[in-house]
């Protein structure tokens, strides 16, 4: 962890586009599970995750990326085939 | 070429202004800062000042054209008061915790209700809490030199904090004096082109002003506070470098016949040349009195007040500025910087000059006298109000 003393001037940041490497999953309290064999690939989820945590995967799937995924749940609310569901996340 | 002219307080801070060579304006008019900017927006508009001028919607927007501006790198000036300054209150936060070198001039106004274009203190005091450099000026001359020192001072690498100049509304706004203007070679020199070393730059970029959350924000709020207070010798510094080239002089804390003084009034700003007729007045009569004033109000000089009140028995502080349910915000602040010491004067609290109104001479020598008859009797009050009528 950074001391005072290692703070830029004004605390500037000076390495661009570093917000990525900030681990917001552990905000979560609910986690979307998703079941592959219900998703018809629609792209939904991907389009309202307000996170940008949905990712499409090489074999076409779309796949939530929890290092980013806050459990929001608008995932599984907009997905019309029931293919995302909230469970209770615990440690 | 020096030259000895005559001009009105707000004239000479635009023409201090000027002379920085400023690249970037932006204010918005308000009683009774309006010369200021009326006098700098002519001057960009004849071309005798190129810089880009910002006409902005609100107070609360000049100082972010001014932070962006000066975010970009660029030498910026922007001036209010009273109320205006209350709207920038938010802003003003951005460029102290960033480290932008704003520089600001107040025209010193008290605040609603009842609705006061006059002068006092309420304004200045209402931020003193942000990581601003607060300079209070007596006279014409010194709101020109004042000015000038806050962009040495606010752009000194070992500083890169903003900087604000208080000039009393009207009193010292409105008032003609005669001024030396320096060359401009002599302001050259002083303040030489100025390079942020952080300065918005697309090849290089930065973030400025970002998230902190709560692992990061007070080690953040530490060295804002280190830096800010180690900005406080760079301040007499620069002041020394002043006299150096300009030949006037400034200090954290000016005396006035303090030396044996028993007794020392403390004033802010332009009602300490009345209060010297009062201390010459005495002093004919005999009677052990001096002046003191706190020219540099932000980063507070702790020694500097402790070293010139030194000997003193009494300190009476005038306060243009109520601070309601409690007193006067820099009687407060002196009563606490003295607590721990052993020799300590007794310290009596006295407001008045609210809102524009004058403190004569016998009021000054009424509050020396007062103030000693409550440091012997003791008193109920916490502070009494001069020239309230009962």
């Amino acid at each position: 962890m950074l001391s005072w003393k290692d703070l830029e001037l004004g605390s500037i940041v000076t390495e661009p586009g570093n917000a990525s490497a900030y681990k917001t999953g552990d905000w979560r309290s609910n986690k979307p599970i998703r079941d592959q064999s219900k998703c018809i690939k629609c792209g939904l989820c991907y389009i309202y995750c307000p996170d940008a945590a949905v990712e499409l995967s090489k074999a076409g799937n779309y796949e939530t990326n929890y290092f980013y995924c806050k459990g929001c749940g608008i995932c599984a609310n907009e997905c019309p085939r029931g293919a995302l569901t909230m469970i209770v996340e615990e440690e | 070429m020096t030259k000895r002219v005559g001009l009105e307080g707000s004239f000479a801070v635009s023409e201090a202004v000027r002379m920085a060579d400023v690249d970037v304006l932006s204010a918005y008019p308000i009683t009774p800062q309006t010369h200021i900017v009326e006098r700098l927006s002519e001057m960009v508009a004849d071309g005798d000042l190129d810089a880009e001028f910002i006409c902005v919607e609100s107070e609360h927007s000049a100082m972010s054209a001014c932070v962006g501006a000066s975010a970009a790198g660029a030498r910026v000036f922007t001036c209010t008061a009273g109320q205006g300054l209350e709207l920038m209150h938010e802003v003003l936060y951005i460029p102290s915790s960033m480290r932008l070198p704003v520089v600001a001039v107040v025209a010193n106004r008290a605040l609603s209700s009842p609705l006061s274009v006059w002068g006092d203190h309420s304004d200045a005091m209402a931020v003193r809490d942000i990581g601003w450099v607060q300079i209070f000026a007596e006279n014409v001359q010194q709101a020109y030199d004042l000015t000038l020192c806050a962009y040495r001072i606010a752009e000194d690498k070992d500083v890169l904090f903003p900087a604000m100049v208080h000039l009393d509304g009207f009193h010292l706004s409105h008032v003609i004096e005669p001024v030396i203007l320096p060359d401009q070679r002599q302001v050259d020199d002083f303040i030489p082109e100025f390079e942020y070393p952080f300065a918005l730059n697309p090849d290089k970029p930065v973030s400025m002003g970002c998230y902190g959350p709560p692992y990061i924000y007070t080690e953040a709020k530490k060295s804002q506070n280190v830096a800010f207070e180690s900005s406080r010798k760079i301040v007499s510094k620069a002041w020394g470098e002043f006299e150096g080239i300009f030949e006037r002089s400034y200090l954290p804390v000016e005396s006035y016949r303090t030396e044996d003084a028993d007794v020392i009034l403390l004033v802010m700003g332009s009602f300490a040349e009345t209060a010297m007729l009062a201390i010459d007045r005495m002093r004919k009569e005999g009677k052990k009195v001096g002046l003191a004033r706190l020219r540099l109000w932000r980063p507070f000089p702790f020694d500097e007040i402790r070293k010139a009140v030194k000997g003193a028995k009494l300190l009476v502080v005038l306060d243009r500025c109520i601070s309601f349910g409690y007193g006067g915000p820099v009687c407060s602040e002196l009563r606490s910087a003295f607590y721990r010491e052993k020799n300590r004067p007794d310290i009596v609290s006295f407001i008045g000059g609210l809102g524009g109104r004058d403190i004569t001479i016998d009021q000054y020598e009424y509050m020396i006298k007062r103030g000693k008859e409550i440091s012997e009797n003791g008193s109920e009050e916490e502070f009494e109000m001069i020239g309230v009528r009962q």
